[in-house]
């Protein structure tokens, strides 16, 4: 009796609250716009029957999408940046993941939570603290012009290497994480082993360490690549008015246009892009977890 | 792993100047005496002034917080019942659709959340406000709460409920006793987790909020769409300032829990 109760409340929540709004939207993205309220058609109606509701439905709206190329341009720029910014993330992390296995073992939680720090802090306000230092009067071009590297300011906010900047500045701790944990856990006797049988210490770290640091490799960029690919604040904080990306055409599509039923369609064909990376890191996290036991 | 050359020295010390310098000129800015956020007039705490008589502000940030607070407790109850049956529920009907909604809301894009519990709302015909904010973070922050609760769970001695049962317990006696008192720092960690998840949103909030209702994020991205100002930056100080007084606080309580279980253990073994 309660061992039910304890399933049925959390179930039922998520049944009502995560699975219903789904099969809704993509109910809507399949229904047309009407200026109505709420502004799509067919209504659902018990007198019709369900089998007269259903025929109303159609995928007039997807096929809309490839035939606006505004649609599958906005896809194609999201998915290069968000491989992008995942590429130049781990530029960035991996030194600073390194850097931190290798430091001494007393050191390590410190540097932890100073990494995990920036994570509790306002994504928003991370995001927002770039606009001030990007801007054509801002903290890097006066740095700049003062230095003498450049004679006229560099416009970077407002282009995609402010969102770049901007994702990987935010995403940052996504990165260094899963692969500190992998290379904290190697076995450092390997390294000497294969000094010892001659590699240099270059050599020993391409042959040796980093195939051992892959798992946490790959963890990291589907951390990152994940939720970069249906990012909204960045590309409408940091990004210009060209910025395309998925995120920023449905909330404009929703909030600006109110097409509903184009903004489900569109959310639908991102969930779509979406299953194949998710599917392959949660494949990557079991295959891990297999190893490990 | 144990050698620290330049090379190590160098990349972690541009790594965290990469991380901290945005924040530390966020923060130093904040007490700029000019208008102008890029120019430096002096200092000048004037901008915190503006901030306390900025009714819209305050209000926003109370909205924020009373949803943070109902969202965040909701959200532990729920993510640790639904930990619990994870991994002590056994098999069940459905159990798979079950992890698979736990798993799901952690990867989806805001944007697809927001908006599926936007049409949700207004199917139901329920208004938009407080009510519907609270709902949609507790429906996402649950699914964090139970994967914090659940990874503590599988590592625990299911023998320790065992004997309590045996020792007469009842089944409700055992968890409250023993169950709960084990695993309360992560959901702790938990509540803590959903509650700056809560905070922190703005993508979800602004899709479930209506005009009667407006949280803090709202508020911030619409002033900082028309370009930086002082008055945001002193905003932004103050909130990393609550931060870093929580997670220091957070952190010692661990270090002092952790000092005193090792001790005890120390004193078993002696025992």
């Amino acid at each position: 009796m309660r061992r039910a109760f304890l399933i049925l409340v959390p179930y039922t929540w998520l049944l009502a609250l995560f699975l219903v709004p789904f099969v809704i939207v993509l109910k809507i993205s399949l229904s047309d716009a009407a200026i109505a309220r709420p502004p799509y058609l067919p209504q659902f109606d018990w007198a019709e029957g369900i089998w007269a509701f259903l025929a109303q439905l159609d995928f007039e709206n997807f096929v809309w999408l490839t035939q606006d190329d505004l649609y599958w341009k906005a896809y194609l720029s999201s998915l290069k940046i968000a491989i992008t910014s995942t590429f130049f993330t781990l530029l960035v992390g991996y030194p600073i993941a390194y850097g931190m296995a290798s430091a001494p073992p007393m050191w390590r939680p410190t540097l932890m939570m100073f990494v995990i720090l920036p994570f509790w802090t306002s994504f928003l306000i991370r995001v927002y603290a770039w606009m001030g230092i990007l801007s054509n009067e801002g903290l890097l071009n006066q740095f700049l012009l003062w230095s003498g590297f450049i004679t006229e300011p560099l416009v970077i906010l407002n282009t995609n290497l402010a969102v770049y900047i901007g994702i990987v500045y935010t995403y940052l701790p996504f990165m260094i994480l899963p692969i500190y944990s992998a290379l904290e856990r190697m076995d450092g006797s390997l390294i000497e082993a294969a000094e010892d049988l001659g590699c240099s210490r270059t050599t020993a770290f391409w042959l040796v360490t980093l195939p051992l640091s892959r798992p946490g490799v790959i963890a990291g960029c589907f951390l990152v690549f994940i939720p970069a690919l249906g990012e909204f604040v960045i590309p409408s904080l940091l990004g210009g008015s060209d910025t395309l990306m998925i995120g920023k055409v449905l909330w404009e599509e929703f909030f600006s246009n109110r097409d509903w039923p184009v903004a489900s369609a569109v959310a639908v064909v991102l969930l779509l892009l979406l299953v194949i990376p998710i599917v392959l890191f949660q494949r990557n996290q079991q295959k891990q977890q297999e190893a490990d036991t | 792993m144990n050698r620290m050359s330049w090379f190590n020295t160098v990349s972690l010390t541009l790594g965290f100047a990469f991380l901290y310098i945005p924040m530390v000129i966020l923060i130093v800015y904040s007490f700029n005496e000019s208008k102008l956020v890029t120019v430096w007039g002096g200092f000048s705490p004037k901008w915190y002034g503006e901030l306390l008589k900025n009714e819209a502000f305050l209000t926003a940030a109370w909205v924020t917080f009373k949803v943070a607070v109902a969202s965040s407790t909701l959200a532990t109850v729920l993510g640790t019942m639904a930990a619990y049956v994870l991994v002590r529920g056994g098999r069940f009907f459905g159990r798979t659709l079950f992890s698979g909604m736990i798993y799901a809301p952690l990867v989806m894009p805001e944007v697809i959340t927001g908006l599926s519990l936007l049409l949700l709302f207004i199917g139901i015909g329920l208004d938009r406000g407080v009510l519907t904010i609270v709902l949609a973070h507790t429906t996402f922050s649950m699914c964090f709460v139970s994967v914090v609760v659940s990874s503590r769970l599988v590592t625990f001695d299911r023998s320790l409920e065992e004997a309590a049962l045996d020792l007469g317990c009842t089944g409700s006696e055992a968890f409250r006793l023993v169950t709960l008192p084990i695993i309360a720092p992560a959901v702790i960690s938990g509540w803590l987790l959903a509650f700056t998840l809560s905070l922190d949103d703005l993508v979800i909030a602004s899709f479930t909020s209506g005009p009667a209702a407006t949280t803090l994020p709202i508020k911030i991205f619409s002033a900082v769409r028309l370009g930086v100002s002082p008055e945001i930056n002193a905003l932004s100080t103050i909130m990393i300032a609550i931060v870093a007084v929580g997670v220091s606080i957070a952190s010692l309580v661990t270090k002092y829990q952790m000092t005193r279980q090792m001790k005890e253990e120390q004193e078993a073994e002696r025992n």
